[in-house]
């Protein structure tokens, strides 16, 4: 192997890496640019309390979606650094 | 006590504590100096982070724009959260790892060019000059209202405060002041916001109160509010689109989203904290606290247009000048309201329409009939269709936040506490931002580019010099607004999302992308970007073309604009990559290494 390549641990981490990325910013643009933005008109339909959904989507639960995310990112990130051993000491 | 003295004996209690730390957290190092020693706690640099970010805009104009605009308002709220997003997956661990200083540090190691960092540096202070200018603003209007001395007075001693501990502290004496000065200000913002929300619905979490029953019986909250603004002929509250239109919504949250995760000053804030997986953690906890008060906003700017329309039209007629509370007077005095009696009966009446033409303009300060000050540009008092009565007042949208504890009535000390949030607002970001100032100048133009020959000590020094200097130029801009500060704001993000952020994501994501691409994706958003939005808006010139959506590119505004700039940087990019040589190995090596979180992998 050549020593200037990434070890396999690293390269199947940067590859579960990115797979997991794509799975947060996909939600990440389907609350934010669909439920908030591009499905709003439909989601006004329905309710939350005195909320119409999609007014609800683009002024609260994005943001709070966004919080979710970001948590649940750094802890399965996390998860993947001790599985592929490159943990920072 | 009155007010007045109150407001005082507040504000400078805060800026007492704000000295305080300052000498508490004096430094010696550069690297105490540019990044607090790497030694802050996760939790503290999002709490830091939450006031870096949260300017004197967030805190007194965006609930006000959410009140005028209604849905629309949601991009800003999306646009300014959605970015941390970004941040945590794509730019903060990494660059956290490769562990330097600057955001231009990064860019000059990464593209192994001194060309490329210049142009970074050159994109960071214009992005945080615009930024600052508007904050030093934001200082003198909150003295000048509320402790009632002339604008320049107020924004002289907002530059002596930073003064003091950004260029005793650096980033160190930064981040603990904006930890105290994040706590003033949420806690500013959100006490009225409680009040006002148990006033009209009798719950007090804004949150919950805004999708509650009115305690008047008259239903949801929203659904009365967007009754009422129908009945004087605005356009329904909650109803999408009737402001802007879908794609420039969805091009101004890219753009916001995109340019809040590529601004340096939020950026180099995850350089403080000690591990890859703190500066993670620590954007989850920096989004925590911005969102307290960005989703108690959308309820502050409903409760605030409610209100106004209440306290204005009474039961439905208006009420008579001599009988508006105290604070309708003490607003006109500042400009920032105005009254024309269109149909002559002496009440004040609020509907659709411009009761000015344009902004008010004042005859000095003659009075009228009952009391007004007399405007010289009445609109044309045209009644709007659905409407009674034709628009009487003019309101400023930055009033709402600093006027709603009198409008809805509230104790003094809530008024003084607005007062000392307004300004630990706007002074914790314009620190943040004079710090990336000084350091690029010392770190990236003296050591890394023209004197490489100066020790820490004279890095150190010229640090200090330089954030001096900047907050001379910055006070000097707030002083002497030019006449497009207010015209470049929409800049810093369209910039920022259109120049940095590419070349830093690129540098991460792709081994193969060079100096050529890089440099030429980030000078091509940069003009592209910078071009349409003097096209339209005329900084220096006279606008080329009417600012209005037929004559916009795919009926994009100038504010959304950034986000074509960015696919137009990402595709030179990488095309430009493509057909010139790969980095050199060790470059190659580097970007392996910032990708994963252990030490000294490859």
């Amino acid at each position: 192997m050549n020593e200037n390549e990434p070890t396999d641990f690293a390269r199947q981490y940067w590859h579960a890496n990115l797979k997991l990325i794509a799975l947060c910013l996909f939600i990440w643009a389907f609350v934010s640019f669909g439920c908030g933005i591009l499905l709003v008109e439909f989601l006004n339909q329905f309710k939350l309390g005195g909320y119409p959904l999609g007014f609800w989507f683009a002024q609260q639960g994005s943001i709070y979606s966004f919080i979710l995310l970001i948590f649940y990112y750094s802890f399965q990130i996390h998860r993947l650094e001790r599985q592929f051993g490159v943990e920072e000491e | 006590m009155d007010l007045q003295t109150l407001t005082y004996i507040t504000v400078g209690a805060s800026f007492l504590l704000y000295f305080a730390i300052a000498i508490a957290s004096r430094v010696s190092s550069t690297s105490e100096f540019y990044v607090a020693g790497k030694h802050i706690h996760p939790v503290v640099n999002g709490m830091a982070t939450a006031a870096d970010w949260m300017s004197a805009a967030s805190f007194i104009s965006m609930a006000g724009l959410i009140a005028f605009l209604g849905y629309e308002g949601g991009m800003y709220l999306m646009g300014w959260t959605g970015g941390y997003v970004l941040l945590a997956m794509l730019l903060a661990p990494y660059l956290r790892k490769f562990g330097k200083f600057t955001v231009p540090d990064f860019i000059g190691d990464r593209y192994g060019s001194t060309f490329a960092r210049v142009v970074a540096v050159i994109c960071l202070i214009f992005i945080s000059f615009t930024y600052v200018a508007g904050q030093m603003r934001g200082v003198g209007i909150v003295f000048s209202r509320f402790l009632e001395v002339p604008i320049d007075t107020g924004l002289i001693i907002g530059m002596f405060v930073v003064f003091v501990y950004a260029v005793l502290g650096g980033m160190k004496g930064i981040t603990y002041t904006q930890v105290a000065q994040y706590c003033i200000l949420v806690f500013a913002y959100t006490v009225p916001a409680a009040f006002l929300a148990l006033q009209f619905t009798g719950n007090p979490l804004p949150q919950i109160a805004l999708g509650s029953h009115m305690l008047d019986g008259s239903g949801y909250l929203l659904q009365t509010l967007n009754q009422v603004l129908l009945d004087l002929g605005f356009t329904s509250y909650t109803d999408p689109f009737n402001d802007k239109s879908m794609i420039d919504v969805l091009a101004i949250t890219v753009a916001l989203m995109v340019g809040t995760a590529g601004l340096p000053h939020v950026i180099v804030r995850f350089f403080t904290v000690p591990k890859v997986r703190d500066a993670r953690r620590s954007a989850g906890w920096a989004l925590v606290f911005i969102a307290l008060l960005y989703t108690t906003a959308p309820a502050v700017g409903a409760l605030a247009r409610m209100n106004l329309v209440n306290t204005v039209n009474g039961s439905g007629f208006g009420t008579a000048y001599q009988n508006m509370p105290n604070w309708f007077a003490t607003w006109e005095n500042s400009g920032l309201l105005a009254w024309f009696d269109h149909n002559r009966d002496g009440k004040v009446q609020y509907a659709a329409g411009n009761a000015t033409d344009g902004k008010p303009q004042f005859d000095g300060d003659n009075r009228g009939r009952h009391g007004e000050r007399v405007v010289l540009n009445p609109g044309k008092g045209e009644i709007s269709t659905g409407a009674l009565f034709a628009n009487e007042i003019y309101v400023d949208r930055d009033i709402m936040v600093l006027a709603n504890p009198e409008i809805a009535n509230l104790p003094d000390w809530v008024i003084a506490l607005i007062a000392a949030g307004g300004i630990a607002a706007a002074l914790s970001t314009a620190a943040g931002l004079l710090l990336v100032i000084s350091s690029s100048i010392s770190h990236d133009l003296l050591k890394k580019t023209f004197v490489p020959s100066i020790s820490e000590k004279q890095e150190l020094l010229s640090g200090r010099l330089a954030a001096a200097a900047a907050i001379c130029v910055a006070g000097y801009l707030g002083m002497h607004p030019p006449a497009f500060v207010a015209q470049v704001v929409a800049f810093a993000f369209g910039l920022a999302a259109s120049s940095l952020f590419p070349a830093i994501f690129l540098g991460i994501f792709s081994k193969r992308i060079n100096h050529y691409g890089a440099i030429a994706g980030m000078l091509t958003g940069l003009v592209f970007t910078l071009t349409y939005i003097v096209y339209f808006k005329g900084v220096f010139i006279e606008p080329v073309a009417e600012n209005i959506p037929a004559n916009w590119l795919f009926g994009i505004s100038p504010e959304g604009i950034g986000s074509i700039g960015m696919l137009l940087n990402f595709l030179v990019a990488l095309l430009i990559s493509r057909f010139t040589p790969a980095p050199a190995e060790h470059i190659q090596q580097m970007v392996e290494n910032i990708r994963v979180p252990k030490l000294g992998i490859k």
